[in-house]
């Protein structure tokens, strides 16, 4: 069947089989790699796009399905080589990323927990913890994550550059 | 929750590196360091990660690429009567079926870790390694998941509809899963190479002198356990890409693998046969490993054999279920575990047997994992008169057994810590206090554990107490009251370790049967500009070697690391080395690092005296300059020394042009970092579900590199053992199937298992490499699940429980809440 997709702010026509998904048409057909697919049945995460502004599994989606949708990837976060959104800048400073496999994903879940709470209540430790419950990662034990998420909502509502002296830092209360 | 690192036990680690390097000569300083070792800078890998930037196998789409599938096998034991492969064929895309008869001149994959003084049952290859698994089988498959064929196509999905067409007859084959059960009388037969599937019958420590002492004790207690069968589940599965170059004759393999260099001397030696340099190996970035990725597979011999006959790029990733029937398992061991000791808590002897469950056939180095690595660690830090360690490795129709995060060690401080647990239980004295009065006292070392291991240095006592008063030990009463009052049962567990790292001495280890050298390079260039390339053997697979391994540099030359490029992965530009495991990379490669920057600098000492025009020793190297001593006008910076010795003019005939120094690091002896853990939990009484209400962690690694990097490490290994302990499980049925075989069905921690950790270190530094480093890497996961089934324990001794398996899951305690047997 044709489609089009809106990917990264960019019309995408193409045919696409009924039981594709919408993973292989970003990693296969559209060659935007920086999704992975860690897992076949929608349990690790590493997969997570945005679709019209929600994250989902991106391996849980058919193409079909997401047919006239906005889909945001990780390539569409930032520019190749160009700055790290708050979130991703936090990440690097609480070294939130170890072998890298998982966190396209959770730059993409995450991003819409720190986007949602930019103008409210900073989420609750729970909260990010809850919110990272469909992202798995082997590596961090998930707490620098969780330091890079409270680091990045922190920035966002003070409106100051992630990593400034009054972040949170390794070796302070968290 | 606090989570307390680095600064804050500053007058703790400095009195203990005083006191250890009093004790043991050890680690000289770095005598020009600039300081920018030790520090937590930010990953420079990090950026590329987080903009999904950086290249894994399965993102690598070389033009004209073919796409590799495998058939498993569906049954854990059968003949094969006949394969047909017709239907296949001739399907859409398909390019290739073939199976075993396909590859009849290719060799079997080796094993290359056989224990100490154990004969290897399999035909040997050249150079005297032994076979161990053929590339895709043939007659007998022995566990679900065996390779029977592969078929190539022009799509991923073409090539896996295409497996489904391939018509296989089987003969059902009796199956066994359990060790102690495959070496009984009358059991299923895995290889006829080995009778009783016994591959091996392996001992350390001193039998009769333990035995004796186990005979005349005031107290002796005695465990049955089991070490159950874990997946080790990097979140990126496995993948190889194979390219063949019919013009020149040369093969590339890009693989998820932890040792690009191991990798290509097994595969082009011992597998397919061809020269050494006509095999170049890629690790691309890594999604992470704990172990698994070390092993040679059947497809990264079969993307290059199929390369070649097709004359494309072939390749292969792998799926989750796949992998976890295919991928190396890890754990799996049932013991039988004896402690003897006075009625005052003086330990005398430990004794330990154990059926180890090697799977189906020996992976690379499975069989030294499950003997050597685990036997040689189980008197962990207590200073032991007598113990002997016994452990009876057998096939059975799993997945083959390899490492896993902490392997061995993991396995051994568990028996040693549950036992120490349930001795003082028995003779009525608090867990603490046992322990304390055992540790080896720290004028002992370098201390022989009479198993096998010399640990290097240790201050046991101080490392101890730290995690006693982190966390507040003294306080427990008062919160498991409290937490009663809730309606909850809290329990207090602790968990001491030793774990050798710094694989390796190679001939010690060739003493222990491994059967290839374990040390490791690097080189340093430096370019005609002043900027600096390192090229080292291991390689990461998410340890941030980059940043790690330019401040090595940068803090021996004294320059910026910003001028230090680090890489490694490829056998074309890296030099030699085994690898990145058992936590190793920065006591070995990190020190072959610092070596080489030593040579240069005392090249730079001899040609700055050309340079200066002064005598040599008059020559100042510092702050990555050389200046005269007592004038330091008269200097060259690195920069213009780096240019005038790319010119090379006006040096004299000893002194060689250009800037280029390779080492290669062998150390005299291994590292032992050591540690304590503390795990607090709470049971529910209604729902038996344990919670991880508190964990601390006090680790000794010695010097550390990137104390933030050396901090993911060992927080993410904390939860990888909380992981054992309480959720995962690699389950197969009485038919061989592995039950547990996807992410629906294996449990993983996920970010709600546990809350932050209170984590803290001393400081002990190694005599055995020039930066005093201890792994860091795995440690922390060798203690989690001794420490939480210990608290486990402790919150149901009132009912009369003194054990409980792994995993600790909310129904087994729910059971035993209600009085019912293990």
């Amino acid at each position: 069947m044709d489609l089009t997709l809106n990917v990264n702010g960019r019309p995408e026509k193409f045919t696409a089989q009924p039981n594709e998904l919408l993973v292989e048409r970003l990693r296969e057909g559209l060659g935007l790699t920086g999704t992975k697919v860690g897992c076949d049945t929608g349990q690790c995460g590493s997969c997570v796009v945005r679709l019209d502004g929600r994250s989902v599994k991106s391996c849980l989606v058919l193409t079909a399905a997401a047919a006239g949708s906005e889909v945001t990837t990780i390539e569409g976060v930032t520019t190749t080589g160009g700055e790290l959104t708050g979130l991703q800048e936090a990440l690097r400073q609480e070294h939130g990323t170890q072998c890298g496999f998982c966190t396209p994903g959770m730059v993409m879940s995450l991003g819409e927990l720190v986007d949602s709470t930019a103008d409210g209540d900073a989420p609750t430790e729970p909260e990010i913890r809850e919110w990272l419950t469909g992202n798995l990662c082997r590596c961090t034990g998930y707490h620098s994550v969780v330091r890079g998420v409270q680091r990045a909502c922190e920035a966002s509502r003070a409106e100051v550059p992630a990593g400034s002296p009054a972040s949170t830092a390794v070796g302070q209360e968290v | 929750m606090t989570t307390v690192t680095g600064e804050t036990t500053e007058t703790v680690e400095a009195a203990d590196t005083a006191q250890t390097t009093e004790a043991t000569g050890t680690a000289e300083a770095a005598p020009y360091g600039n300081g920018v070792l030790g520090q937590p800078l930010d990953s420079r890998e990090d950026p590329q990660l987080l903009r999904g930037e950086a290249t894994y196998v399965a993102d690598i789409n070389l033009p004209g690429t073919a796409h590799m599938a495998i058939l498993g096998s569906p049954v854990a034991h059968a003949k094969i009567l006949s394969i047909d492969t017709k239907a296949a064929e001739q399907l859409p895309g398909v390019l290739k079926v073939a199976t075993a008869a396909d590859f009849t001149d290719v060799m079997p994959l080796p094993c290359i870790w056989i224990p100490g003084g154990v004969e290897s049952h399999f035909p040997p290859h050249p150079y005297g390694l032994p076979g161990a698994r053929p590339v895709l089988t043939g007659d007998t498959v022995r566990h679900v998941g065996d390779p029977i064929a592969v078929v190539v196509a022009e799509t991923p999905r073409q090539a896996a509809a295409a497996l489904s067409a391939i018509e296989v007859a089987y003969e059902p084959l009796p199956v066994v899963t359990l060790a102690d059960e495959a070496l009984k009388e009358g059991a299923p037969q895995l290889h006829e190479a080995v009778p009783g599937n016994l591959n091996a019958y392996w001992t350390c420590g001193d039998k009769d002198r333990t035995d004796a002492a186990i005979a005349v004790a005031e107290v002796t207690v005695e465990l049955d356990l089991v070490n159950q069968r874990t997946i080790n589940s990097p979140i990126e599965p496995r993948g190889a890409v194979g390219d063949y170059n019919a013009a020149t004759g040369e093969y590339t393999l890009y693989a998820s693998t932890q040792g690009p260099h191991n990798h290509r001397f097994l595969l082009s030696a011992l597998v397919l046969g061809i020269p050494f340099n006509k095999l170049r190996v890629v690790a691309p970035t890594v999604g992470g490993s704990f172990g698994t990725k070390g092993y040679l597979y059947p497809d990264m011999a079969l993307v290059l054999l199929l390369s070649k006959a097709l004359g494309r790029p072939v390749k292969w990733v792998d799926t989750r279920t796949g992998l976890m029937n295919s991928t190396v398992q890890g754990r799996d061991h049932r013991q039988h575990v004896v402690l003897a000791g006075t009625r005052d808590g003086r330990i005398t002897a430990v004794r330990a047997t154990s059926y180890a469950n090697l799977g189906a056939y020996p992976s690379t180095i499975g069989p030294g994992v499950a003997t050597a690595l685990m036997g040689r660690s189980i008197s962990g830090m207590y200073d032991i008169d007598a113990a002997f360690c016994e452990v009876y490795a057998a096939f059975t129709n799993t997945v083959s057994l390899g490492a896993q995060r902490g392997s061995g060690r993991a396995e051994a401080a568990f028996l040693m810590e549950r036992l120490v647990d349930r001795y003082a239980c028995e003779i009525g004295m608090d867990p603490a206090a046992v322990r304390r009065k055992n540790l080896v006292p720290k004028e002992k070392f370098p201390y022989d554990n009479g198993l096998g291991w010399t640990y290097d240095s240790g201050n046991y006592q101080l490392n101890f107490d730290r995690a006693m008063e982190l966390s507040d030990y003294a306080g427990m009463p008062a919160r498991k009251a409290e937490a009663r009052a809730r309606g909850k049962r809290l329990g207090v567990g602790i968990a001491s370790y030793v774990a050798i790292c710094g694989v390796g001495p190679s001939t010690r280890m060739s003493k222990e049967g491994m059967l290839g050298g374990t040390w490791e390079s690097a080189n340093i260039r430096v370019h005609p500009t002043g900027e600096v390339t390192v090229t080292v053997g291991s390689a990461s697979t998410g340890q941030s070697h980059g940043t790690v391994f330019a401040q090595v540099a940068a803090d021996e030359l004294g320059i910026d690391p910003a001028q230090v490029q680090v890489y490694e992965g490829d056998t074309l530009k890296a030099p030699y080395g085994q690898g990145t495991y058992g936590s190793r990379s920065y006591s070995m490669a990190a020190p072959a690092v610092a070596l080489t920057a030593r040579k240069l600098k005392a090249k730079l000492v001899k040609a700055g005296a050309v340079f200066l025009g002064v005598p040599e020793d008059k020559v100042v190297y510092e702050g990555g300059k050389v200046y005269e001593d007592g004038n330091p006008e008269n200097t060259k910076t690195f920069a213009e020394l780096a240019m005038a010795m790319w010119y090379g003019w006006g040096l004299p005939p000893e002194i060689e042009p250009a800037l280029d120094e390779t080492t290669h690091f062998d150390p005299p002896d291994f590292n032992y970092p050591f540690g304590t853990h503390v795990a607090v939990v709470e049971i529910d009484e209604l729902t038996g579900e344990t919670e991880v209400v508190a964990y601390t962690a006090v680790d000794d690694a010695g010097n550390i590199g990137n104390p933030k990097v050396v901090l993911g490490q060992i927080e993410g290994s904390i939860m990888h053992g909380l992981g054992q302990a309480l959720m995962e499980h690699a389950v197969y049925d009485e038919n061989g199937l592995l039950v547990s075989s996807d992410l629906t069905r294996y449990a993983l921690p996920r970010a709600f298992d546990a809350p932050f950790f209170t984590l803290d270190k001393t400081t002990t530094p190694s005599p055995h490499n020039p930066l005093g480093a201890k792994g860091a890497g795995e440690i922390a996961t060798v203690p989690p699940a001794a420490a939480v089934v210990n608290a486990v324990v402790d919150a149901l001794s009132d009912l009369g429980v003194r054990h409980i398996d792994m995993p600790v899951t909310p129904e087994k305690v729910w059971r035993r809440l209600r009085g019912e047997a293990q």
